[in-house]
């Protein structure tokens, strides 16, 4: 942890929180948070606590107020497509503004990179991935793979075991952050208690309603240069309720998939037309270009992804 | 006779925050850090032992810190090495190396001078150390 200790205050002097928020540059990263995601108020909210902890500790300590550094190991569970990955980067942002990573890059790692094939494998594997997060934050994405009860002999208990050690050991090099469905989360934590008792911030991902859903598509939309005209706005709106109910539904990672789809059909469109193109002919969706989407032809034998 | 070679060989140790820093700095310069060790310190030895893999793609110094500690830990009585390798076309090549671990006593060598055809004399060095043992007892036992 580093803290700039210039002038020590004394007992009676006073800091403000305001000034210090601001000359941390914590704000404008949750401001960007706030634009930038759409939705997910709790996850905000745990955000923002969290970030406030983090601050009040700093001032703390510039008092000489004792504190244990605190533990910042996170767990994120959620369904897929829920801004995991995204907060995780904001995350180690704001823990690089508040000087507890000293980084504050991220290290996305799933099963694979932590464990090995053979016996002897998995420490060196697990040991070059911790070395390589460090200063950062290390996002496991579906950590509940690591361990895997049906076999007795899976060499992901050895990745846990390190991954423990260096998470009570080493605090303040790196934090980690864990990922994952709630309910399979849920279970790993049982079978491996010594792990969640690490976690301090377990957060959770809501799914996004259908009107967040739109608002996400719309940004994405105007990110790349597109926007729907007003046929093609109601049609993905009854797009998004059809896509709902059927399987793999993975919220704003679905949305996204649509609309690469609708764009290659708005560009086979725009292809086969053969007629000369404006620019706004360029950027339209049009009701035609979701409608011809699979999810509405009413057959059963429906591809799940389209 | 303390042995001098590579960089900061003339100062004092380097303690171990000013080894991080030292790290830190070869990192942003996107050197790749590597750390070896031998018993042989003779100065024609270029070949040092690697302690694991060169370290690349490394952001922050504590991970190969952690190694140095793991390497002093297995060999307190080596002379430990950081090596910092320079991957950029044109240099390739390490462009930093220092001592940061050295055994706690060092008997330094001998000059051995040879006669040979005409009263020619050949001059050479032998260590003490090496001579003295076998490799892995030069410098008082490793534990384990």
């Amino acid at each position: 942890m580093t803290v700039e200790q210039t002038v020590k205050p004394g007992a009676g002097d006073t800091i403000d929180l305001a000034a210090e928020y601001r000359e941390a540059g914590v704000a404008d990263v949750l401001e960007r948070l706030d634009n930038e995601l759409i939705g997910l108020q709790p996850v905000k909210q745990r955000v923002r606590e969290i970030a406030a902890l983090l601050l009040v500790d700093r001032v703390r300590s510039r008092f000489d107020l004792a504190t244990e550094p605190p533990s910042l190991h996170m767990c994120f569970t959620g369904n897929p497509g829920t801004g995991k990955t995204t907060l995780a980067m904001r995350m180690a942002e704001i823990l690089k503004r508040l000087g507890y990573v000293r980084k504050g890059h991220v290290v996305a790692v799933t099963r694979d990179d932590l464990v090995g094939q053979y016996i002897g494998h998995t420490a060196p594997k697990t040991r070059e991935v911790l070395k390589r997060a460090m200063g950062g934050v290390l996002f496991i994405d579906e950590a509940y793979y690591l361990y895997r009860p049906e076999n007795e002999k899976d060499y992901g208990q050895e990745a846990i075991e390190l991954l423990l050690q260096v998470m009570e050991n080493q605090r303040d090099d790196l934090v980690v952050v864990l990922a994952g469905y709630a309910d399979r989360m849920e279970r790993f934590f049982t079978s491996n208690p010594g792990m969640k008792s690490r976690i301090a911030h377990h957060v959770e991902f809501p799914d996004y309603s259908d009107g967040e859903l739109t608002q996400i598509a719309d940004l994405m939309l105007s990110q790349w240069n597109y926007h729907f005209d007003p046929g093609g706005s109601r049609a993905f709106a009854e797009y998004l309720q059809r896509r709902r109910t059927s399987p793999h539904f993975a919220n704003a990672r679905s949305v996204r998939n649509a609309l690469d789809r609708m764009r290659l059909r708005q560009a086979l469109r725009l292809f086969d037309a053969a007629a000369p193109v404006a620019r706004e002919d360029l950027q339209t969706i049009t009701e035609a270009d979701v409608r011809a989407s699979r999810h509405f032809r009413d057959s059963s034998e429906q591809d799940p992804e389209n | 006779m303390r042995i001098t070679q590579g960089t900061f060989s003339f100062l004092p140790d380097l303690s171990d925050t000013q080894i991080t820093a030292q790290i830190e700095y070869c990192l942003q310069n996107q050197w790749a850090v590597a750390i070896e060790f031998t018993d042989d310190p003779h100065p024609r030895n270029t070949y040092w032992a690697m302690w694991g893999m060169p370290m690349f793609d490394l952001q922050d110094p504590a991970g190969a810190m952690q190694e140095l500690k793991a390497c002093r830990d297995t060999y307190p009585e080596h002379y430990i090495r950081i090596n910092a390798f320079d991957a950029a076309e044109g240099w390739e090549t390490v462009r930093l190396s220092f001592i940061v671990n050295r055994p706690s006593e060092e008997p330094g060598f001998r000059m051995v001078r040879r006669e040979g055809a005409g009263r020619t004399m050949h001059y050479t060095l032998e260590s003490y150390a090496v001579n003295r043992n076998p490799e892995g007892e030069r410098y008082g036992r490793e534990q384990g």
